[in-house]
């Protein structure tokens, strides 16, 4: 069979299953990774051109971690923006039906392969982990729209069960309609605490207070920035209205700086902190609690995008990364397309305007690639502008609840880092006294990162606290600071982005020995 | 919380009987039943549970109908599963 363009509206090749060879690869004009607000909308918007779009996606319902939901929350009450969901969600159903999106939940996706010239991308995915089998799509644009997860600081107790990140918290209640615990004490930095503590309060949980480590005061400093976002004004409004009504107290520049229990979480103590996240002695106070739910911002999915090879900028600090695109959300693999949070965190709303862009951009190089389309794709003025105004509430909210370096005070010698391979601060201390000055170095010596998650919950971690102990050593400056930079975008490099068993990587390389174009 | 009551599936859960609420993840059933952790770490044998909830770190792995390493947190409870929860590698070393 041959893979070269072809003309006109023959490029939308569905090969029905039962025709297909099991091992041969199923075709689309464009593949999107990620079924929530980005990639829900980059389908519908390609589908909606007419194009073969096949979505693959961890989870096993459409709507991502945002509008995720089980049979038991399918009336979307612990939801926001519901009703733009279910609209969304019917256009996507109406594709599925039309045979026009090729649907796979519960697909992890572990690597895209970067096509030679006039080939096509290869998307390749773990499916059904009850079975985990191979699967793969070609395509000749991909839209890669794989979210975020929570950013959390270990601190003294931090692995008891029963602390778990704010979005743990807000998935058990979202997917399950289950409450996380009976007495919560949600903390972080940044607006998402306010609807996870106002779904568990909803949800019958004594909240016993949200502690917010930045000052949200600062928003008020810059109007026009939030001007430019104003419908998350009632929003906020809201998720206060309701954490009032239960009497949940916010504390602002404050933190939970332990978590004590022994089998499982007692207690927190919290203490104030000063601009700079520096915990003020003498003000540590205890608070009882079942479920400490916390999050620091979130931290973009960039891995695929990553390893196919796609440009990084820093974003959010201490060693996160995102995706650069350009105006069509284009990354620098042509092609290969990025939306929503791999782009840089900056919420729901924004990420379906990304979406929205991308899928019509993806839609039109895959007409490109069949020699459909002549001339430039005309911008979409409004979603441009709607796109630019969301960007410059996203980088305030940025700016006022940025992880500030105090925090790596809060960590003891006994803390767990990296929880895969339970590698403490003072093994990492250790490895620095040996004379590591990288995060290469800690982690050939210490180990961390190098467990299940790939160093995804700890990296940034590891990096921060590597800059710090290197520099108490040496009293010598700003050495191991300069070197945390780009020693973290090393680290974010993960050949495989989700774990394969070795029967599927052996497929894979008999599948790459022989090409089936 | 929902008004009428659920409905509810079973399961086993190492060994034991449980009626779980139908069309949870298995973190959720664990979560309701009230146990916070079903895994044991490799070197300090700690407790583990629930962690980032969304399918990143790991931490939340069960034996599902003898298939190790499975997400409880993404996975959602089937009638009749039977889980079996890890000690060790997260590769289905069992508990003793």
């Amino acid at each position: 069979m041959s893979f070269a363009p072809r003309k006109g509206r023959d490029l939308v090749t569905r090969v029905p299953d039962q025709v297909r060879a099991p091992d041969s690869p199923a075709r689309a004009d464009v593949a999107v990774i990620g079924a929530g607000p980005a990639g829900l909308t980059a389908a519908v918007t390609a589908a909606d051109t007419g194009c073969a779009v096949c979505v693959l996606d961890l989870g096993e319902r459409p709507g991502g971690q945002f509008w995720r939901f089980g049979p038991a929350t399918g009336d979307g009450r612990f939801h926001h923006e519901w009703p733009a969901f279910t609209a969304l969600r019917d256009r996507f159903t109406a594709h599925v039906a039309g045979g026009r999106i090729d649907y796979r939940p519960g697909h992890a996706v572990f690597h895209i392969g970067s096509p030679r010239e006039g080939e096509l991308f290869r998307v390749h995915a773990v499916a059904d982990d009850r079975r985990r089998e191979h699967a793969a799509v070609q395509a000749a644009a991909v839209v890669v729209a794989a979210g975020a997860y929570d950013r959390q600081l270990p601190v003294p107790g931090w692995t008891l069960p029963g602390v778990m990140s704010a979005g743990a918290a807000q998935a058990l209640l979202k997917a399950s309609a289950v409450a996380a615990g009976r007495r919560v004490v949600v903390a972080g930095s940044g607006p998402f605490l306010l609807p996870v503590a106002a779904g568990l309060a909803r949800a019958g949980a004594r909240v016993v207070a949200v502690v917010e480590a930045g000052q949200p005061l600062q928003y008020l400093r810059h109007p026009a920035d939030i001007a430019a976002a104003w419908r998350k004004l009632p929003e906020a409004g809201g998720y206060l209205a309701r954490m009032a009504r239960h009497r949940v107290p916010l504390l602002t520049r404050h933190a939970v700086v332990a978590a004590h229990g022994d089998e499982r979480l007692h207690s927190v103590t919290v203490a104030r902190v000063s601009p700079s996240w520096e915990r003020v002695p003498g003000s540590e106070r205890t608070l009882e609690a079942d479920v400490l739910a916390a999050g620091y911002g979130f931290v973009p999915q960039i891995e695929l995008l990553a390893e196919a090879g796609a440009g990084l900028r820093a974003a959010g600090g201490e060693g996160a990364f995102a995706a650069v695109v350009g105006a069509d959300q284009q990354t620098s693999v042509p092609g290969l397309f990025a939306a929503g949070e791999t782009t840089g965190v900056g919420g729901a709303d924004l990420a379906r305007i990304e979406g929205l862009i991308a899928g019509r951009a993806a839609a039109d190089a895959a007409g490109r690639a069949a020699g459909r389309n002549a001339g430039p794709l005309p911008h979409d003025r409004r979603a441009e502008r709607q796109r630019t105004a969301l960007h410059r509430f996203a980088t305030l909210m940025e700016r006022v609840h940025a992880v500030q370096p105090g925090w790596t005070g809060w960590p003891d010698d006994d803390t767990v880092v990296c929880r895969c391979e339970e590698v403490t601060v003072g093994c990492l201390r250790a490895a620095i006294d040996l004379g590591a000055d990288d995060v290469r170095s800690v982690k050939l010596l210490a180990r961390p990162g190098m467990g299940w998650c790939q160093g995804r919950i700890c990296g940034q971690a590891v990096a921060a606290l590597t800059a710090r102990h290197a520099q108490d050593r040496d009293h010598a400056g700003a050495a191991g600071l300069q070197d945390a930079g780009h020693d973290a975008e090393r680290a974010v490099s993960r050949p495989l982005a989700q774990p394969v068993p070795l029967r599927v990587l052996a497929e894979l390389a008999s599948d790459d020995a022989t090409p089936d174009d | 919380m929902p008004e009428e009551p659920r409905p509810r599936i079973d399961i086993t859960v190492d060994g034991a009987a449980w009626s779980v609420p139908a069309d949870c993840t298995i973190a959720a059933a664990f979560t309701e039943h009230g146990q916070v952790a079903w895994r044991r770490t490799r070197r300090g044998a700690r407790p583990r549970g629930l962690n980032c909830g969304i399918g990143v770190c790991f931490d939340c792995l069960v034996t599902v109908n003898g298939m190790p390493g499975i997400r409880a947190c993404l996975a959602e409870a089937r009638p009749g599963d039977v889980i079996c929860t890890e000690e060790g590698s997260g590769f289905g070393d069992q508990g003793s």
